[in-house]
Protein backbone atom coordinates (compact mmCIF):
# COMPACT_ATOMS: atom_id res chain seq x y z
CA UNK A 1 0.00 0.00 0.00
CA UNK A 2 1.56 3.60 -1.01
CA UNK A 3 0.15 6.83 0.22
CA UNK A 4 -2.40 8.42 -1.29
CA UNK A 5 -1.55 11.74 -2.88
CA UNK A 6 -4.62 14.43 -1.83
CA UNK A 7 -5.09 17.91 -3.32
CA UNK A 8 -7.35 20.27 -1.24
CA UNK A 9 -9.15 23.38 -3.15
CA UNK A 10 -10.99 26.29 -1.64
CA UNK A 11 -13.01 27.21 -4.98
CA UNK A 12 -14.60 30.60 -4.95
CA UNK A 13 -18.12 32.00 -5.73
CA UNK A 14 -17.24 35.25 -6.22
CA UNK A 15 -15.44 35.28 -9.06
CA UNK A 16 -16.70 33.71 -12.27
CA UNK A 17 -13.32 34.58 -14.12
CA UNK A 18 -11.37 32.74 -11.61
CA UNK A 19 -13.18 29.25 -11.99
CA UNK A 20 -11.10 26.72 -12.98
CA UNK A 21 -8.12 27.82 -11.48
CA UNK A 22 -7.97 24.57 -9.42
CA UNK A 23 -8.32 22.31 -12.44
CA UNK A 24 -5.81 24.01 -14.37
CA UNK A 25 -3.03 23.19 -11.20
CA UNK A 26 -4.61 19.35 -11.08
CA UNK A 27 -3.71 19.24 -14.63
CA UNK A 28 -0.04 20.26 -14.05
CA UNK A 29 0.46 18.29 -11.18
CA UNK A 30 -0.85 14.90 -12.79
CA UNK A 31 1.31 15.82 -15.35
CA UNK A 32 4.21 16.75 -13.69
CA UNK A 33 3.67 13.06 -12.19
CA UNK A 34 3.49 11.44 -15.69
CA UNK A 35 0.15 9.74 -16.03
CA UNK A 36 -1.44 9.11 -19.51
CA UNK A 37 -2.42 11.97 -21.24
CA UNK A 38 -5.96 10.36 -21.89
CA UNK A 39 -6.19 10.17 -18.13
CA UNK A 40 -5.27 13.78 -17.03
CA UNK A 41 -7.37 15.20 -19.52
CA UNK A 42 -10.59 13.10 -18.40
CA UNK A 43 -9.68 13.96 -14.47
CA UNK A 44 -9.17 17.83 -15.75
CA UNK A 45 -12.21 18.31 -17.53
CA UNK A 46 -14.94 16.71 -15.38
CA UNK A 47 -13.42 18.81 -12.50
CA UNK A 48 -13.28 22.06 -14.27
CA UNK A 49 -16.97 21.25 -15.47
CA UNK A 50 -17.79 20.34 -11.84
CA UNK A 51 -15.47 23.93 -10.27
CA UNK A 52 -17.98 25.97 -13.12
CA UNK A 53 -20.92 24.41 -11.65
CA UNK A 54 -19.49 24.95 -7.81
CA UNK A 55 -19.59 28.64 -9.15
CA UNK A 56 -22.71 28.90 -10.92
CA UNK A 57 -24.90 27.26 -8.71
CA UNK A 58 -23.75 27.11 -5.94
CA UNK A 59 -22.02 29.98 -4.42
CA UNK A 60 -17.91 27.97 -4.33
CA UNK A 61 -17.53 25.05 -2.25
CA UNK A 62 -14.32 22.77 -2.28
CA UNK A 63 -12.24 20.52 -4.77
CA UNK A 64 -10.81 17.35 -3.24
CA UNK A 65 -8.76 15.49 -5.39
CA UNK A 66 -7.11 12.14 -4.13
CA UNK A 67 -4.35 9.90 -6.50
CA UNK A 68 -4.72 6.58 -5.71
CA UNK A 69 -2.82 3.65 -6.50
CA UNK A 70 -5.48 2.07 -9.29
CA UNK A 71 -8.30 5.34 -9.23
CA UNK A 72 -8.49 8.99 -9.16
CA UNK A 73 -11.16 10.30 -7.44
CA UNK A 74 -12.34 13.73 -7.14
CA UNK A 75 -14.97 14.97 -4.57
CA UNK A 76 -16.79 18.21 -5.01
CA UNK A 77 -18.71 19.38 -2.54
CA UNK A 78 -20.45 22.67 -1.49
CA UNK A 79 -23.33 24.51 0.43
CA UNK A 80 -25.34 25.07 -2.47
CA UNK A 81 -28.95 25.22 -3.10
CA UNK A 82 -28.90 21.63 -3.90
CA UNK A 83 -30.58 19.67 -6.89
CA UNK A 84 -33.91 19.08 -6.89
CA UNK A 85 -34.27 16.76 -9.95
CA UNK A 86 -30.97 14.82 -10.70
CA UNK A 87 -32.45 12.72 -13.65
CA UNK A 88 -33.62 15.66 -15.32
CA UNK A 89 -30.22 17.30 -14.46
CA UNK A 90 -28.33 14.52 -16.37
CA UNK A 91 -30.12 15.15 -19.21
CA UNK A 92 -28.30 17.00 -22.40
CA UNK A 93 -29.21 20.53 -22.43
CA UNK A 94 -31.36 20.99 -19.39
CA UNK A 95 -30.04 23.91 -17.26
CA UNK A 96 -30.99 26.59 -14.71
CA UNK A 97 -28.26 28.81 -15.58
CA UNK A 98 -29.42 32.45 -16.29
CA UNK A 99 -28.81 33.96 -19.35
CA UNK A 100 -25.49 35.90 -18.00
CA UNK A 101 -23.88 32.38 -17.36
CA UNK A 102 -24.93 31.60 -20.91
CA UNK A 103 -23.26 34.64 -22.36
CA UNK A 104 -20.01 34.06 -20.51
CA UNK A 105 -19.74 30.53 -22.65
CA UNK A 106 -21.35 28.33 -20.03
CA UNK A 107 -24.85 26.80 -19.21
CA UNK A 108 -25.56 24.90 -22.02
CA UNK A 109 -27.08 21.73 -19.85
CA UNK A 110 -23.62 19.72 -20.37
CA UNK A 111 -21.63 20.40 -17.33
CA UNK A 112 -23.48 17.24 -15.59
CA UNK A 113 -23.84 14.81 -18.59
CA UNK A 114 -19.80 16.04 -19.71
CA UNK A 115 -18.45 14.96 -15.82
CA UNK A 116 -20.37 11.41 -16.26
CA UNK A 117 -18.86 11.07 -19.80
CA UNK A 118 -15.54 11.32 -18.36
CA UNK A 119 -14.73 9.45 -15.59
CA UNK A 120 -15.34 5.68 -14.76
CA UNK A 121 -18.02 6.45 -12.32
CA UNK A 122 -20.17 9.52 -10.75
CA UNK A 123 -22.15 9.52 -7.94
CA UNK A 124 -24.22 12.55 -6.75
CA UNK A 125 -25.29 12.99 -2.61
CA UNK A 126 -27.73 16.47 -3.42
CA UNK A 127 -30.28 17.54 -0.86
CA UNK A 128 -32.56 20.48 -1.57
CA UNK A 129 -31.21 23.63 0.72
CA UNK A 130 -28.21 21.79 2.25
CA UNK A 131 -25.75 21.33 -1.22
CA UNK A 132 -23.95 18.56 -2.84
CA UNK A 133 -21.23 16.38 -2.56
CA UNK A 134 -20.31 14.97 -6.34
CA UNK A 135 -17.88 12.08 -6.29
CA UNK A 136 -15.74 10.71 -9.33
CA UNK A 137 -13.70 7.88 -10.07
CA UNK A 138 -11.31 7.99 -13.02
CA UNK A 139 -9.28 4.07 -13.06
CA UNK A 140 -6.18 3.80 -13.82
CA UNK B 1 -1.55 21.59 -40.87
CA UNK B 2 0.77 23.77 -39.05
CA UNK B 3 -0.43 26.48 -36.99
CA UNK B 4 2.07 28.97 -38.98
CA UNK B 5 -0.44 27.80 -42.08
CA UNK B 6 -3.94 28.68 -39.69
CA UNK B 7 -2.49 32.18 -39.21
CA UNK B 8 -1.59 32.94 -42.64
CA UNK B 9 -5.06 31.79 -44.15
CA UNK B 10 -6.97 33.64 -41.91
CA UNK B 11 -4.45 36.70 -42.28
CA UNK B 12 -4.61 36.34 -38.26
CA UNK B 13 -2.35 38.71 -35.93
CA UNK B 14 -0.40 36.22 -33.67
CA UNK B 15 -0.76 37.12 -29.55
CA UNK B 16 1.86 34.54 -27.82
CA UNK B 17 2.92 31.62 -29.01
CA UNK B 18 5.39 32.03 -31.65
CA UNK B 19 7.90 29.27 -30.89
CA UNK B 20 4.95 26.92 -31.46
CA UNK B 21 3.94 27.89 -34.94
CA UNK B 22 5.60 25.00 -36.54
CA UNK B 23 2.84 22.58 -34.05
CA UNK B 24 0.51 20.51 -36.84
CA UNK B 25 -2.96 20.75 -35.96
CA UNK B 26 -5.08 17.96 -37.22
CA UNK B 27 -8.91 19.36 -35.95
CA UNK B 28 -10.91 22.32 -35.43
CA UNK B 29 -13.63 23.27 -33.72
CA UNK B 30 -15.90 26.95 -33.65
CA UNK B 31 -18.26 27.34 -30.36
CA UNK B 32 -18.72 29.98 -28.30
CA UNK B 33 -20.13 27.55 -25.42
CA UNK B 34 -17.90 26.29 -23.83
CA UNK B 35 -19.57 23.22 -22.09
CA UNK B 36 -20.02 21.90 -26.07
CA UNK B 37 -16.29 22.40 -26.54
CA UNK B 38 -15.72 20.32 -23.60
CA UNK B 39 -17.93 17.49 -25.06
CA UNK B 40 -15.70 16.15 -27.43
CA UNK B 41 -12.01 15.52 -27.49
CA UNK B 42 -9.94 17.45 -30.01
CA UNK B 43 -6.63 15.62 -31.68
CA UNK B 44 -4.23 18.59 -31.50
CA UNK B 45 -7.16 20.93 -32.11
CA UNK B 46 -7.50 24.51 -33.12
CA UNK B 47 -10.95 26.48 -30.96
CA UNK B 48 -12.31 29.00 -33.26
CA UNK B 49 -14.51 31.50 -31.06
CA UNK B 50 -16.10 34.67 -30.81
CA UNK B 51 -16.39 34.62 -26.76
CA UNK B 52 -13.34 36.35 -25.11
CA UNK B 53 -13.01 35.59 -21.27
CA UNK B 54 -10.09 33.64 -19.25
CA UNK B 55 -12.42 30.07 -19.72
CA UNK B 56 -12.11 30.35 -23.47
CA UNK B 57 -8.22 29.48 -22.70
CA UNK B 58 -8.77 26.94 -19.15
CA UNK B 59 -10.81 25.42 -21.98
CA UNK B 60 -8.13 24.99 -24.68
CA UNK B 61 -6.14 24.00 -21.70
CA UNK B 62 -8.52 21.25 -20.39
CA UNK B 63 -9.06 19.58 -24.28
CA UNK B 64 -5.24 20.08 -24.73
CA UNK B 65 -6.04 22.40 -28.03
CA UNK B 66 -2.90 23.72 -29.24
CA UNK B 67 -4.17 27.22 -30.78
CA UNK B 68 -7.15 29.53 -30.04
CA UNK B 69 -8.21 31.81 -32.70
CA UNK B 70 -10.51 35.04 -31.63
CA UNK B 71 -12.50 35.98 -34.36
CA UNK B 72 -13.95 39.61 -35.13
CA UNK B 73 -11.06 41.38 -34.44
CA UNK B 74 -11.63 40.84 -30.14
CA UNK B 75 -10.32 42.28 -27.69
CA UNK B 76 -7.91 40.06 -25.83
CA UNK B 77 -7.43 40.51 -22.17
CA UNK B 78 -3.68 40.46 -20.55
CA UNK B 79 -4.26 37.85 -18.33
CA UNK B 80 -5.98 35.99 -21.01
CA UNK B 81 -2.39 36.13 -22.70
CA UNK B 82 -0.65 35.09 -19.49
CA UNK B 83 -3.02 32.15 -19.16
CA UNK B 84 -2.20 31.30 -22.26
CA UNK B 85 1.30 31.48 -21.82
CA UNK B 86 1.63 29.27 -19.37
CA UNK B 87 -0.41 26.45 -20.94
CA UNK B 88 1.66 26.73 -24.05
CA UNK B 89 -1.36 27.60 -26.38
CA UNK B 90 -1.03 29.71 -29.22
CA UNK B 91 -3.31 33.09 -29.25
CA UNK B 92 -3.99 34.57 -32.74
CA UNK B 93 -7.14 37.27 -33.43
CA UNK B 94 -8.44 37.64 -36.53
CA UNK B 95 -11.00 40.32 -38.69
CA UNK B 96 -12.69 37.68 -40.32
CA UNK B 97 -16.32 36.19 -38.97
CA UNK B 98 -16.17 33.23 -37.63
CA UNK B 99 -18.54 31.29 -40.60
CA UNK B 100 -16.19 33.08 -42.76
CA UNK B 101 -13.07 31.47 -40.78
CA UNK B 102 -14.54 27.91 -40.51
CA UNK B 103 -14.83 28.01 -44.23
CA UNK B 104 -11.53 28.79 -44.96
CA UNK B 105 -9.70 26.36 -42.96
CA UNK B 106 -12.44 23.77 -43.98
CA UNK B 107 -11.62 24.45 -47.66
CA UNK B 108 -7.70 24.11 -46.62
CA UNK B 109 -8.63 20.41 -45.23
CA UNK B 110 -8.83 20.58 -41.79
CA UNK B 111 -11.53 18.11 -40.57
CA UNK B 112 -14.20 18.49 -37.68
CA UNK B 113 -13.33 17.00 -34.34
CA UNK B 114 -13.20 13.28 -33.65
CA UNK B 115 -15.75 11.90 -31.16
CA UNK B 116 -15.31 11.34 -27.77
Amino acid sequence: MSDVLKFHFDVDGSDFSSAGEASVVVKKKLRQLGYPADVIRKVSIAMYEGEINMVIHAGGGCADVEVHDDEIVIILSDKGPGIPDVALAMQEGYSTARDNIRVLGFGAGMGLPNMKKYTDEMQIDTKVGEGTVITMKVKL
Amino acid sequence: MKIREIKEILGAELLCGEDALEKDVFSACCSDMMSDVLAYVKDQGVLITGLVNPQVIRTANMMDMVCVVFVRNKTVTDDMIELAKESGIVVMRSSLRAFEACGLLYSAGISKVSEA
